[in-house]
């Protein structure tokens, strides 16, 4: 009924709208207040593809913005000291994404907050090269900030033969509860959009379009503002729908090309970058600052005040739970939203990595009994990639994985529409990520 | 995070829609059609508890989830009012036991148990089901119904009772077709109210739970093969597409049957063929097959196709648009 009224505002065809949006909890605390960490982990893995390397060794003292894991290979991502101390352990510890132990450096802070040499200088950026842009964009260890933790500067290196033509950026933010990016935007509003030309000057692209979700209106008249003399970079709300920030939706909505899941979008011609990305990539390019806080959303109803923090990478989030008052009777901890979040399984050990954008405090978590598929057809309806999750939950369960790849099983990308919408609570993505993980294996040792 | 919707949520809503259907069918035909679908109900939900046990499943919560009782309550519907206890119950059961549980319980069942129910008794109780209609009693709590043959002008009753009026020995006569509409006229408990279904039926669209093209291609089609096909028994309104549409259980069919979420396919374009073919399979069945209504067969041979259906109407994977040249 209510898709009578054809809404004006772009989009794209599947998804949800979520019943809980949450985004209230902390999207008008004014301040985001810096967490000034004990100990911190620094993972040599927080992106996509091949782990850092530890430089540094137990006794070690390490300041500031100092690297401590070089990158191994193009595909992957140096990481920097977020506080001055003591280097230690290099110890394997549990990885909050991967549940695996993965090196990390255990820093101890020493008290004082002081960036090594060279790092954290201005410098003027007019007549910077794109080469010098990338350069400094890998040295910092910049990954996409919306999640997915692929390596910056690897996107902005596309193949000779494809044109980029947009540079799309998210500011969506399509996840309930999470307002990390809308703190940024609002906070930092001038320092993304230069950001944002420091990418397109990289990869020498005239034009950019920016997404806004249409609940963040004050957001959108902001960017307008600022882009009101560049006629190439177009801001655009869209509706508020999930998964609305996800490349293939994104692209869709805004600029309507449509390409496979398991394409990239400079298939399309297009670059996505996230608007944490882009603050990210100025202030490694402005100022040389390499890539050791985030702003990170502490929320939920286990937490009594809830927030946007601007959390050093590695901190324990123990103390971010502490800092937001955590409560006794919490029942789950998610890293992440609440769509496609990484529930925690021991919150003593956890620490955030690049990606982490949000932590999730729940009390009321309920654990449902899932049911046999009632074939209503409401997760195809909603699946935004044309898949039939009913089918592919059911093949996975019974292990038929050769079914399950005839049935595009690679193909999903694990939104997780479809176990949302599910009125027999079928935990479909999670059958589909197991059978990915188990098809993948089998892929190797053949 | 789970959307609101459950299992138990949108069974009781079908319950619920269901409602209106069952007060027009008490008020057309008896209190006695109360306790048919009072009989079927309480039989399918003791069979449900029994068979769980027997498979050693949670009972307590697969019992609340409705899903009998809406079997119950669907099968009592497409039932004569006069449809002695016994042969209820025995429906009842083998919907239950055989069509759904046999199968593997919700959700892995192939054909609608309601319908699979109501063929099986058409088979079993042939002269309860087709031709031994009788007249009842008006009154609460009288359960005994009176073995006078039909009444043919049914006016010294309360109560209709006498096969749909598509049948052959209803040939003659004709009702208006507001009579149609609002159901006072012969037929199965739950059928014979166009308005009421309609009613229920707008109720799911509006939840969502059912989609407005199934009982839409399904009527239209029925509607259409009426208007094409040459009868092969000539009565008054043998070609009047209205009276087909409305008369029968084509609607109880096309809303409550059809929609059946377990037993039909799972995109648009398969609902659709299944809506279709559903509507041409009854239309033929009417026209050139010695049963008067095909609704129920046609519904249960489209629910058999559905596999195949399936097979042929995946999704389209995003991104692989055949460009237009």
């Amino acid at each position: 009924m209510i898709n009578l009224v054809k809404s004006k505002l772009k989009t794209f065809v599947g998804g949800i709208h979520s019943r809980e949006d949450g985004k209230i909890l902390t999207q008008d605390k004014k301040e985001s207040p810096l967490l000034f960490p004990k100990t911190v982990y620094l993972f040599m893995s927080q992106h996509i593809g091949a782990p850092a390397s530890p430089i540094v060794k137990k006794g070690d003292f390490v300041k500031k913005g100092q690297l401590v894991g070089t990158a191994q290979g193009f595909v992957s991502a140096n990481v920097h000291a977020s506080i001055s101390g003591k280097v230690a352990d290099v110890v394997p510890w549990p990885h909050p994404i991967t549940g695996v132990r993965s090196p990390a450096v255990v820093i101890e802070n020493c008290g004082e907050d002081s960036w090594i040499e060279g790092m954290s200088v201005a410098s003027d950026i007019d007549l910077i090269s794109p080469d010098e842009i990338r350069l400094l964009i890998q040295s910092a260890g910049i990954v996409g900030l919306g999640g997915a933790t692929f390596p910056t500067h690897v996107k902005l290196t596309p193949p000779k033969d494809k044109i980029i033509d947009t540079v799309v950026m998210n500011g969506a933010e399509c996840e309930p509860y999470l307002t990390c990016d809308y703190r940024l935007m609002l906070e930092k509003p001038h320092e993304i959009i230069q950001g944002l030309k420091l990418v397109m000057k990289c990869i020498g692209c005239k034009k950019a379009h920016i997404g806004i979700e249409a609940n963040k209106s004050d957001v959108y008249t902001i960017f307008k503002n600022i882009v009101l003399n560049d006629p190439d970079i177009k801001v655009d709300l869209m509706e508020v729908k999930y998964p609305q920030g996800a490349e293939h939706q994104l692209i869709k909505a805004l600029l309507n090309r449509e390409f496979k899941p398991t394409q990239l979008p400079l298939e399309v011609g297009a670059i996505v970058i996230n608007v944490g990305t882009a603050f990210a990539v100025y202030e490694a390019v402005k100022f040389k600052r390499p890539l050791i806080e985030r702003m990170v959303t502490v929320t939920g109803n286990g937490v009594e005040n809830p927030q946007n923090f601007l959390v050093r990478l590695g901190t324990p989030i123990q103390q971010l739970l502490e800092e937001a008052r955590v409560k006794v009777n919490i029942n789950k901890v998610i890293f992440g939203g609440p769509m496609m979040g990484i529930a925690q399984g021991n919150i003593e050990s956890a620490v955030t990595i690049k990606g982490t954008g949000g932590i999730l405090v729940l009390t009321d978590a309920q654990k449902w009994e899932s049911h046999a598929c009632i074939r209503c057809g409401r997760c195809i309806d909603s699946c935004p990639y044309g898949l039939n999750p009913s089918e592919l939950s059911i093949l996975c369960e019974a292990k038929e994985f050769n079914l399950a790849l005839d049935n595009n099983v690679m193909e999903c990308k694990e939104c997780g529409c479809c176990s949302y919408i599910c009125p027999a609570k079928r935990p479909i993505v999670h059958l589909i990520k197991f059978a990915k993980a188990d098809i993948a294996k089998r892929k190797a040792k053949a | 995070m789970y959307d609101a919707e459950s299992i138990p949520r949108i069974m009781w809503a079908v319950v619920f829609s269901l409602i209106p259907a069952g007060i027009a069918g008490v008020f057309t035909f008896g209190y006695y059609g109360f306790c048919v679908v009072f009989i079927s109900s309480i039989t399918a939900v003791i069979t449900e508890m029994g068979i769980l046990l027997l498979r050693k499943k949670p009972v307590l919560n697969t019992i609340k989830d409705g899903s009998a009782v809406v079997t119950g309550i669907l099968l009592a519907y497409t039932l004569p009012p006069s449809t002695p206890w016994y042969v209820s119950v025995v429906g009842s059961f083998f919907a239950i036991a055989i069509v759904k549980h046999a199968f593997g319980g919700l959700g892995n069942n192939i054909w609608n148990p309601a319908l699979a129910a109501r063929a099986f008794l058409q088979v079993a109780y042939p002269a309860s089901i087709n031709s031994d209609w009788r007249v009842l009693q008006h009154g609460i709590g009288n359960l005994v119904h009176n073995i006078t043959k039909t009444d043919p002008g049914g006016k010294l009753v309360d109560a209709i009772t006498r096969a749909t009026p598509l049948a052959k020995e209803a040939g003659a006569e004709t009702y208006h077709l507001t009579q149609l509409f609002v159901g006072n006229i012969p037929g199965c408990i739950g059928e014979t109210s166009v308005i009421a279904l309609l009613l229920g039926g707008a109720y799911l669209m509006y939840k969502r739970y059912i989609h407005w093209y199934v009982p839409f291609y399904y009527i239209a089609t029925v509607f259409v093969m009426v208007l094409i096909l040459p009868p092969r028994i000539v009565t008054p309104w043998a070609n009047n597409p209205l009276y087909h549409i409305f008369s029968g259980g084509l609607f109880l069919g096309a809303f409550f049957m059809a929609t059946d979420m377990v037993t039909s396919p799972l995109t648009k374009r398969g609902l659709i063929i299944f809506a279709v073919g559903a509507g041409a399979l009854t239309a033929l069945i009417r026209f050139y097959s010695g049963y008067p209504e095909g609704v129920c067969y046609s519904i249960l041979l489209m629910n058999t196709a559905t596999p195949l259906i399936d097979r042929f109407t995946k999704p389209r994977l995003y991104g692989t648009r055949v460009k237009k040249v």
